[in-house]
């Protein structure tokens, strides 16, 4: 995984979105999740084309199921935009990269 | 920006257009697969496999193999072969022109490739229940990919949608998370082979409701029910489900070649004497042109066949 993208798990979670600069994209994932394992390349060549405008950040739900329930996650890959801690929209299910950053570009 | 040129040009990642990819690429024809982009609706790269688990009636796999992983192998084959892959959608292409023409979701204006040779094997996207409140309530309770999603379903009540082995394959993974599955078919017997049918029978945590369609989708913020109408008599019950898996058959992703290839009234393509369709020189294989079998080994069958096919065919035309 790329050095710019940050695994955050329950108790690093908080104080990470509430501080970014920028607006973090949460990545909800799965190791078991096929669709998942399909858009991560996609999100690290995001993740560095767009350094400066987001952050992405990685969820683990298997590991950090308190983290899905708050944010009512029942479907995965979900990617959670988060703006000084506080959800700003969410894509649900998989997509090309031209897609996904018409789709992320609306809440940059 | 010039056009990249090719022989043959691949369209689909499925068991069809990877087995089509070893077979032209082992004839040196330098293969390109337009391999399709991420999606959560079986329509992606490795197609309809990509989201399922256990294959256990691919020959060759005693214990059985994941579907991710038999694609894997399959890719790595092709590969290894020399096809080359581009993660791109095709948006739209040219049959009128040679050599044929093809635009992607990551070229531009200009056509990303032209080949003299067609290989279209796009295979079939799942269905949707085309009900108030599915689309609203994807992701929070309706799920088009029970790998994906059974997790979060734990010792909760849900219902599988569907009546075929996919249904089935569904109900009994789900069966690991869920308290309980109920399987909501609007005939009254199962098309689902008899193995799966019988596993299905069997396990404690499946029901079934019959002779039922699904006529809206319950909820505020995600699924609290499904709202049932018997075909019978017409009758409707809510099924108290908290999510909703959706497994009632697929359509052909044929959309992009409407008006060019002849396709049958539900959007098959129409193949002859082999792969052969409409066009001389375009060859279909796999799910896209298979409304009978539909099967991992059938559509690496069919792709062997487009593939030879494709080659004797540009060997014809002097290349």
């Amino acid at each position: 995984m790329s050095d710019l993208i940050r695994s955050l798990t329950t108790s690093t979670f908080d104080e990470y979105v509430t501080t970014a600069d920028r607006p973090v994209v949460v990545d909800f994932w799965a190791e078991w999740c096929g669709p998942c394992k399909m858009i991560a390349p996609v999100l690290e060549e995001i993740a560095t084309e767009q350094q400066d405008r987001l952050a992405v950040a990685k969820v683990n739900v298997d590991e950090n199921p308190e983290l899905a329930r708050r944010y009512d996650v029942l479907s995965i890959p979900t990617l959670l935009v988060l703006k000084e801690g506080k959800p700003l929209a969410r894509i649900v299910g998989a997509r090309g990269k031209a897609q996904l950053v018409q789709e992320l570009a609306a809440y940059l | 920006m010039t056009a990249e040129q090719r022989d043959v040009v691949i369209v689909g990642s499925g068991p069809a257009g990877l087995t089509a990819a070893v077979y032209t690429a082992r004839a040196n024809l330098r293969p390109l697969v337009v391999e399709g982009e991420p999606s959560s609706t079986s329509d992606q790269p490795g197609g309809q496999l990509m989201l399922t688990t256990e294959v256990e009636n691919f020959p060759g796999f005693p214990e059985g193999i994941l579907g991710p992983e038999l694609m894997q192998r399959f890719r790595a084959q092709a590969e290894r072969f020399g096809a080359e892959f581009v993660t791109a959608k095709v948006t739209r292409v040219d049959l009128g022109r040679r050599p044929f023409a093809l635009w992607t979701s990551v070229g531009g204006e200009e056509p990303a490739v032209v080949s003299r040779a067609l290989i279209v094997a796009t295979g079939a996207q799942a269905l949707t229940l085309g009900v108030p409140g599915e689309d609203r309530l994807l992701g929070h309770g309706v799920s088009t990919c029970a790998t994906c999603d059974g997790f979060f379903f734990r010792d909760q009540d849900i219902a599988v949608v569907g009546g075929g082995d996919s249904a089935m394959e569904e109900a009994l993974f789900l069966t690991r998370f869920a308290r309980s599955v109920t399987v909501v078919h609007r005939r009254g017997e199962l098309r689902a082979s008899k193995i799966m049918q019988e596993r299905a029978f069997a396990n404690p945590k499946i029901r079934f409701r019959w002779h039922a369609v699904v006529e809206e989708v319950l909820g505020e913020q995600t699924v609290e029910g499904l709202r049932l109408r018997d075909v019978r008599d017409g009758s409707e019950e809510v099924l108290g489900v908290t999510g909703c898996f959706v497994a009632i058959g697929h359509r052909p992703s044929t959309g992009v070649f409407a008006g060019q290839l002849a396709m049958d009234d539900e959007g098959y393509l129409r193949t002859t004497d082999g792969s052969r369709t409409n066009v001389e020189g375009v060859f279909a294989c796999g799910d896209v042109q298979d409304r009978v079998y539909r099967q991992a080994v059938t559509a690496a069958g069919s792709g062997c066949m487009a593939a030879i096919d494709a080659e004797r065919w540009l060997e014809a035309q002097g290349r």
